[in-house]
C-alpha cells in the first residue's frame, strides 16, 4: 500500500496558560484536533503522531493572554495518494456501475464503471452484488473483499479517492498475491530447470 | 408478460411431460422478461449519457430536453411525473458522467428541488440521485449533504399521509451516505450547525430542528457527532430559559406559599406576558422532545452513553455559570428512567465534584446545592443511598472541623453549603432516615459538626435551619440543646450570599411536567417528624413560647414579601406573629407551621436564586 509515509518534524505548539498543569496532555490535544484533516504544511492527512517535548523551557509570546510555545518532536504518520500509487481498502458496496471502496476507515474510494477493466462484468450471484474476472473464474470482487485499486486523484477536502481498476496489478488482493507467489514458485522451478540442464 | 404455460389448464387428461415443459417455458419467459428489463435499462442509461454529452458539444438539444423534465413549473401531470422519476432513475446511474463545468443547469435543478413538492415515486428517485451523487463524486458531497439537511428542516407542519415516511427517508439517505463516506457526519454536524434557526425565532423552526437533530443522534451519525448535536441544543435550552425569568413565575397571592401553589395547580407557569407564553410554549415543546428522545435512548440501549454526555454538558455549561430553571431537568428525568445506574452515577459524580479540593469554591457549592435538591426531590432514590451520600458528607465536614485553617480566605463556604445540603435533605427525608436505626448511625457525627464554633447554624439559611431542628427534635435525631433553637438570629453575611437556590424546584411546563412528576418528591408529599403535632390545635411554632416576647410588636405586616429586599428574618418573625394571631388556613394534611414554612420556603428559594 502506497501512499503512507512516516516523518519527523519538529514543532513548536502554543499553550494557554490555564494547562500549564499538565503539558502534554495540552500538546497531545493540540495535535489531535488536526487528524484526519489534510494539512498543507504536513502534505498529507494526519493519522497518528507520538511527540516528545524538547526543551525544558518554553517562549512566552506577548499579549493578551500569555500562551507559550513549546518545543515539541514529533513523528507523524502521514496519508497522501498520488495519482498511479495503489492503495488498498474494503469493499462496502457494489452496484453495476460503481464498487465503493473504504481505505484506512476513514477515506471514501469510488471506482466507477468507465474505470473498470473489461475482464470484469457485473453478476448477480446469490442474491449478492459482485464483479467477476471473465477470465479467471476465481477472480471474484464482492462486498468484503480487500481491494488494490490505483489512484486516479484525491480530493483532500473529502478526503475522496478517485480509483481505477484498468492495470493489471489491481483487483482483489489475496487473489493477486496468490498469483504473484505461484508466479514466483514457477520461475523458480524454471530456473532449477534451467541449471539443472 | 405472462407465460402461455400459464394458458393450459390442469386438468386430467393433461399428460405429466407437458405440464413440465409448461413449468420450463414459464421459466423462460421470465428469464426472457429480466433479461429484457435488463437491456431496457441499459439503452436508457446510454441514452441519458448520450444526452448529457451533447451537452459539450454544439447540439445540445438533447440535454436541453432533460433539463426541461425537471421544470419546476410542470409538477403535477401524470406523464410528466413519470419522466421525471425515470430520469431521475437512470441519472443515479450515470452520476460519473456529471460535470459541474457543462451540466449546471441540471445540477441546479436536482440540488433544488424540494421534496415536499414531489410524490412519493419522485422522491424515491430523487433521494437515490443524491445518494449517488454525494458518495461517487467527492465535490458534490457537500451541496448533497446541504441539499437533505434544507429538505429535512423545511418540513411542513402538517404531512398529509403519502408524505408522512419522507422525513425517515431523508434520514436513512443521510445515514447510507455516512456509510459509504467516513467524514460525511462531521459535514453534516458543520452544516447542521450552520442551519440552527435563529435565537429570535420562536416559531416551530426550531421545534423540527431539534427534532431531526435528536434523531440524527440517535444513529449512526451520532455515534461520531453525537455529544456535539447534543451540547448544540442544550445551548440553546438554556438561551430560551434565561429569557424566563423567575419573577414571570406569577405570585397571585403573596400570602400564598408556593407550596400551596403545588397543591392546587399542576403547573403554575401561565402568564400575561405574550413575549413569554411562546418562548415557555416553545421550551416545553423542547423539553418533551428531549424527554422522549432520552427515552429512546432507553429503548436502544445506549442511556448511560447519553448521560455521560448530558453530565459533561452539565458540569461544564450549567455546573459552573448560570443557574437555570429547566435543562438540568434532563439530567433529573433520564436519572429516573435508570435509577440503578444513572440515578447513583448523577449523585456520585455531584459528591465527587464536592470533595475534589481541585475546583473553586463556587462549582463544589453548587454541586452540592444541586446534590441536596436532587437527593431530596428523586422519589426513585432508595433511603439507604441517600444515607450512604449522607455519611460522606458528614464525614467531609466533620474533617474539616478537624483540620480547617481558622484564618482561610474563602470563609469556609464549601463547609457551610456542606451542612446546609445535609440538612436540607433531611428535611425531606427526615422520617425515612430516621427509621432505620443503622442510618441514624452513619450521621453520629453531624451533631458535633453542627454544634462546632464555626457555627455552620447561623451561617446557614435560616428557614432550612429551622425546618431541620425541628424535625430532629421531635425525631429525636439527636440530642437538641437549648442552643439550637431558633432564636435571634442575626442575618449573617454568609447566608445572605450563598443560601443556595435548590435547583430542582418544582416549576414545570404543562406537558413537560407530565414526564416528572411521577418521579418528583413535593413538599406536600413528605411526611414530616413532627407532623404527629397536627393534633393540636395551637401554633407550635418551634416548640418553645417564650420567644414570643422576642416578635416584632408592629401589627402592620407588610404584607407583599419581597423577594429580593426584605431579610429572610424579619419576615419570617412577621409571618410568624401574624400567623400565630389571626385564623390561618388549614388545609386537612397540613398544620398552620407548615404552611408558614411553605411560605418561607417560597422566600428562600426565590430570594437565593438570584
Amino acid at each position: 500500500m502506497e501512499g503512507l509515509k512516516l516523518t519527523n518534524a519538529e514543532l513548536m505548539v502554543y499553550i494557554h496558560p490555564s494547562k500549564s498543569g499538565n503539558k502534554l496532555k495540552a500538546i497531545c490535544r493540540e495535535l489531535s484536533s488536526l487528524l484526519f484533516q489534510y494539512d498543507e504544511t504536513f502534505d498529507g492527512v494526519l493519522l497518528a503522531f507520538d511527540v516528545t517535548v524538547k526543551s525544558k523551557g518554553a517562549k512566552i509570546l506577548a499579549g493578551l493572554n500569555p500562551y507559550f510555545g513549546v518545543k515539541v518532536e514529533a513523528s507523524l504518520l502521514l496519508f497522501n495518494p498520488k495519482p498511479n500509487s495503489l492503495v488498498e481498502g474494503k469493499i462496502v458496496k457494489i452496484s453495476p456501475e460503481t464498487i465503493h471502496v473504504i481505505v484506512l476507515g476513514f477515506s471514501a474510494a469510488v471506482v466507477t464503471d468507465i474505470d473498470i477493466r473489461e475482464e470484469f462484468k457485473y453478476r448477480m450471484r446469490n442474491g449478492e452484488d459482485c464483479f467477476v474476472s471473465s477470465s479467471h473464474k476465481r477472480h471474484v470482487l464482492k462486498v468484503g473483499t480487500m481491494l488494490r485499486l490505483q489512484v486516479e486523484s484525491f480530493d483532500e477536502e473529502v478526503m475522496h479517492i478517485a480509483g481505477s481498476l484498468l492495470p493489471a496489478n489491481t483487483g482483489c488482493v489475496k487473489w493477486l498475491e496468490k498469483q504473484s507467489e505461484e508466479a514466483l514458485h514457477m520461475d523458480r522451478d524454471d530456473h532449477k530447470r534451467r541449471k539443472i540442464a | 408478460m405472462h407465460s402461455t404455460g400459464k394458458g393450459i389448464s390442469a386438468s386430467r387428461s393433461t399428460p405429466n411431460w407437458l405440464k413440465t415443459t409448461a413449468l420450463e417455458l414459464d421459466v423462460f419467459q421470465s428469464k426472457k422478461y429480466y433479461i429484457d428489463a435488463e437491456l431496457r435499462d441499459t439503452a436508457c442509461v446510454s441514452d441519458i449519457r448520450e444526452a448529457l454529452a451533447s451537452a459539450k458539444s454544439e447540439d445540445t438539444h438533447k440535454y436541453t430536453e432533460l433539463v426541461q423534465i425537471l421544470n419546476p413549473q410542470n409538477k403535477s401531470h401524470v406523464d410528466v411525473v413519470a419522466q421525471q422519476e425515470t430520469l431521475l432513475k437512470f441519472l443515479s446511474r450515470s452520476v460519473a458522467f456529471l460535470d459541474a463545468a457543462h451540466h449546471e443547469e441540471l445540477l441546479i435543478r436536482i440540488l433544488g428541488m424540494k421534496i415536499w413538492d414531489h410524490p412519493p415515486n419522485v422522491v424515491y428517485a430523487l433521494l437515490e440521485l443524491i445518494i449517488s451523487l454525494a458518495t461517487t463524486r467527492g465535490k458534490y458531497l457537500n451541496c448533497c449533504l446541504e441539499m437533505l439537511i434544507f429538505n429535512l428542516l423545511s418540513q411542513p407542519h402538517i404531512l398529509n399521509k403519502k408524505m408522512r415516511e419522507a422525513p425517515s427517508w431523508v434520514h436513512s439517505a443521510l445515514h447510507k451516505i455516512s456509510y459509504l463516506v467516513p467524514p460525511a457526519p462531521s459535514q453534516i454536524l458543520y452544516i447542521l450547525v450552520k442551519r440552527m434557526p435563529n435565537i429570535y425565532n420562536k416559531g416551530h423552526g426550531l421545534v423540527t430542528y431539534v427534532d431531526a437533530s435528536l434523531k440524527l443522534e440517535n444513529s449512526s451519525i451520532g455515534k461520531v457527532v453525537g455529544d456535539r448535536i447534543l451540547r448544540v441544543i442544550m445551548l440553546r435550552l438554556l438561551d430560551l430559559d434565561v429569557e424566563i425569568e423567575r419573577d414571570d413565575i406569577p405570585q397571585d397571592d403573596s400570602t400564598l406559599g408556593l407550596f400551596d401553589m403545588e397543591l392546587e395547580v399542576a403547573c403554575p407557569v401561565q402568564s400575561l406576558n405574550q413575549n413569554y407564553s411562546k418562548v415557555s410554549e416553545l421550551l416545553d415543546k423542547l423539553m418533551v422532545l428531549s424527554f422522549e428522545h432520552l427515552e429512546s435512548c432507553q429503548n436502544a440501549g445506549r442511556l448511560d452513553e447519553v448521560f455521560e454526555i448530558l453530565f459533561d454538558l452539565f458540569e461544564n455549561l450549567i455546573l459552573t455559570t448560570c443557574k437555570p430553571k429547566f435543562p438540568q431537568f434532563l439530567l433529573f428525568y433520564a436519572c429516573s428512567l435508570d435509577p440503578e445506574d444513572c440515578g447513583v452515577k448523577f449523585a456520585s459524580k455531584l459528591l465527587d465534584i464536592f470533595l475534589s479540593s481541585n475546583k473553586d469554591r463556587v462549582t463544589r457549592t453548587n454541586a452540592v446545592d444541586y446534590l441536596a435538591s436532587y437527593l431530596s426531590r428523586g422519589k426513585f432514590l432508595h433511603a439507604s443511598f441517600v444515607a450512604s451520600i449522607l455519611k460522606r458528607l458528614v464525614d467531609e465536614c466533620a474533617d474539616y472541623c478537624r483540620t480547617y485553617n481558622v484564618g482561610a480566605s474563602s470563609g469556609h463556604l464549601v463547609f457551610y453549603s456542606g451542612c446546609q445540603a445535609i440538612m436540607y435533605v433531611l428535611c425531606f427525608r427526615m422520617r425515612s432516615i430516621l427509621d432505620v436505626p443503622r442510618f441514624q448511625l452513619l450521621l453520629t457525627p453531624l451533631e458535633s459538626v453542627l454544634s462546632h464554633k464555626l457555627n455552620p447554624l447561623k451561617e446557614c439559611n435560616p428557614y432550612v435551619v429551622s425546618e431541620f431542628l425541628k424535625q430532629a427534635k421531635a425525631g429525636g435525631l439527636f440530642f437538641v440543646s437549648e442552643a439550637f433553637i431558633f432564636g435571634d438570629l442575626p442575618e449573617s453575611e454568609t447566608s445572605r450570599a450563598f443560601g443556595g437556590f435548590f435547583s430542582f424546584y418544582p416549576c414545570l411546563f404543562k406537558i413537560s411536567n407530565s414526564f416528572i412528576s411521577p418521579n418528583f418528591i413535593y413538599w406536600s408529599m413528605v411526611k414530616r417528624t413532627h407532623d404527629e403535632d397536627e393534633a393540636f390545635a395551637e401554633v407550635i411554632v418551634y416548640g418553645d413560647t417564650d420567644n414570643d416576647e422576642d416578635y416584632d410588636d408592629d401589627p402592620v405586616l407588610d404584607n407583599d414579601v419581597k423577594r429580593m429586599s426584605i431579610t429572610p428574618k424579619q419576615s419570617f418573625m412577621r409571618d410568624t406573629w401574624r400567623l400565630s394571631k389571626m385564623p390561618s388556613r388549614i388545609r386537612p394534611s397540613t398544620s398552620p407551621s407548615q404552611s408558614l414554612l411553605f411560605k418561607c420556603f417560597r422566600n428562600m428559594c426565590f430570594e437565593f436564586s438570584s
